[in-house]
């Protein structure tokens, strides 16, 4: 094994060791499991049926009762088995929409911090132009020029929700770059692309980690917020999209609280859970963040 | 203040080129359903065959004048923002004064003894306000407080800024409007309070560190002297940029916020233009948040110029 191996997987472990002594952390992971795991299995556990309008059983807004553990909605299925398959769906944009998201700002903040001149400050332009635009009425903009669907949706907060990563991504790059270990290589004769992909993508590789559980967070509160105002797939339930049924269909009015307060209650604990196992994780990386 | 004129001209050019983008017969989607002379179709639609670069530069004389009525009420985008945009104030100015005062009272009792039981329970309380959808909570607080679930009588009204009828210029109308502010304005104070009060709070713990502190208590001041009059004040800057830079943030809320409560506002009218999708008005939604946050960082920036001398030299 090389040396260099070896250390990695050293610090890995140190890593493992002093994120299980953090208690908020290890509650957000728990917590995510639950939910990672319902995710998974819900194709396993849910009847088809039971998503299909014209096969529900129950009636209408029924509070819950035994065999509708969380009660029905506007046309009599099962919400329990709704929020489950919601699970799977807001996870999935949030994780998908997250990792455009982390390309972008990872590759925009290295190259921005890395090259100097003209073509750095326009990827700062262009950063800061993001940071500046206010996201939902760019989000919905953009979201009605390419229409409703679920890949549009993560492909509009993948590129609406990148900013904040880049900029903190150059400011780490900029204080890696001052280091002796690049001058090194760049004395040696590496050229660009090996002093970023071997130098600086490796060390600003943990901060990329903790900064991607903090975006999941807030990408599942934009998936929530933009599925509830109807720019989702209407077919595919999730959270958010269920909210939206709940407002449109008169739940509100009708004081049907178990159609809506579950939903809510799910994201909150999955952008809780994120955000406490992000900033456990940026307490260990970058403990000076951290206050 | 040159870079908040560079991010303006690129949103005013964004905004051109994304909506010629979409697919479709804009006209057709226009006439559909009304009568309208076709002799101004024909124009309309002349101007919208011109070649693109011309269009443009027409556009760019005057960005603000657009030249299609909004598709779904057929009358002129920006008379119907300049109505909306008094509710939409109202709502936000009323929520934002109340979210600072509060948040940032939480943050100095938070930062003044961070670790402490205060502490532990605010921002526990924050974070979990921080992770709330805010339509969610708008619409737990209208099936308790409002629809008469779980045997509490409704008190406020289900939505809407005064009840059909009121005359809003009395009196009795302003404390109509003021009954149906409530709920909405709760429900933004509470999800804007936990920003405020997070930044708040460390701010006042950076301070904390500061030798100026150290000296003043070893002048012997007291402990709420010493926070009152050299902590709090330093510790205020950051805060108060803030709340200009969060607008982005704030318009987020007011969208679904005022979806929610039928608020008669700019954020009702942007769900109204995206229901339709009407192009025009959601064209001009659009350029107007984006110049009203554009204004609101260059405050922030120009703030931060005038009250901490640090960034001056």
């Amino acid at each position: 094994m090389s040396i260099s191996a070896q250390r990695r997987r050293s610090s890995l472990a140190q890593f493992a060791h002093s994120f299980r002594q953090d208690r908020t952390g290890m509650t957000g992971l728990v917590i995510l499991a639950i939910f990672i795991a319902t995710a998974i299995l819900a194709p396993i556990l849910i009847p088809d049926e039971a998503l299909d309008v014209t096969k529900a059983g129950g009636g209408r807004f029924e509070s819950p009762s035994f065999s509708y553990p969380l009660g029905t909605d506007e046309v009599g299925r099962s919400i329990l088995l709704m929020l489950a398959w919601g699970t799977r769906i807001s996870l999935t944009v949030g994780l998908a929409a997250t990792l455009i998201s982390m390309v972008i700002g990872t590759t925009f903040g290295i190259m921005a911090g890395h090259f100097r001149g003209v073509g750095s400050q326009a990827l700062v332009g262009v950063t800061d132009w993001f940071l500046v635009i206010p996201f939902l009425p760019l989000a919905i903009v953009l979201a009605t020029v390419l229409g409703p669907s679920t890949l549009n949706l993560i492909i509009v907060i993948g590129i609406t929700s990148w900013a904040g990563t880049a900029r903190l991504i150059r400011a780490q790059t900029l204080s890696i770059e001052g280091r002796p270990y690049l001058e090194r290589s760049k004395a040696l004769g590496a050229g660009n692309w090996y002093q970023m992909s071997r130098h600086v993508l490796p060390n600003v590789f943990p901060l990329v980690l903790a900064n991607t559980t903090l975006t999941v967070a807030i990408v599942i509160l934009s998936e929530t917020t933009l599925s509830f105002l109807g720019l989702g797939d209407p077919g595919a339930p999730s959270w958010g999209a269920l909210l939206d049924r709940a407002f449109s269909s008169g739940a509100v009015s009708r004081g049907a609280w178990w159609y809506v307060l579950p939903p809510g209650i799910c994201v909150v604990l999955v952008v809780l859970a994120f955000t406490l196992v992000g900033r456990a994780m940026e307490r260990i990386v970058d403990p000076r963040r951290a206050s | 203040m040159l870079r908040a004129f560079i991010t303006l001209a690129f949103v005013v050019i964004f905004n051109f080129f994304l909506f010629r983008m979409l697919p479709g017969d804009p006209i057709g989607l226009y006439a559909r359903g009304r009568n309208q002379d076709p002799e101004q179709l024909v124009e309309l639609r002349r101007a919208l065959n011109k070649p693109l670069l011309e269009q443009f530069l027409t556009y760019l004389r005057n960005p603000f004048d657009s030249t299609i009525d909004s598709t779904r009420f057929s009358r002129p985008v920006w008379e119907m923002i300049g109505e909306r945009l008094w509710p939409t104030l109202l709502l936000l100015g009323t929520a934002i004064l109340l979210a600072s005062i509060i948040g940032i009272w939480i943050g100095i009792r938070a930062g003044w003894k961070p670790g402490g039981r205060f502490d532990r329970i605010s921002t526990g309380s924050t974070l979990i306000l921080y992770s709330m959808p805010e339509f969610w909570l708008g619409m737990m607080l209208l099936i308790v407080f409002a629809a008469g679930a779980f045997g509490i009588p409704g008190m406020f009204p289900v939505g809407g800024i005064s009840t059909p009828g009121v005359d809003t210029s009395s009196p009795m109308g302003w404390l109509n409007v003021l009954w149906h502010l409530v709920l909405p304005c709760t429900t933004l104070v509470l999800i804007y309070l936990a920003d405020y009060a997070l930044v708040m709070r460390s701010s006042l713990i950076d301070e904390r560190k500061q030798e100026y502190l150290t000296l003043a208590r070893a002048k012997g001041l007291r402990d709420a002297m010493v926070r009152k009059r050299h902590a709090v004040p330093n510790a205020l800057l950051p805060t108060v940029t803030l709340i200009f830079l969060s607008l982005g943030f704030v318009v987020t809320g007011a969208i679904t916020v005022e979806t929610v409560f039928s608020w008669p506002g700019l954020g009702l009218l942007t769900y109204e233009a995206l229901r339709g999708p009407d192009i025009p008005l959601l064209q001009a939604i659009f350029l107007m948040f984006s110049i009203a946050v554009i204004v609101a960082n260059l405050i922030a920036e120009l703030l931060y110029v005038v009250f901490d001398p640090r960034v001056r030299s």
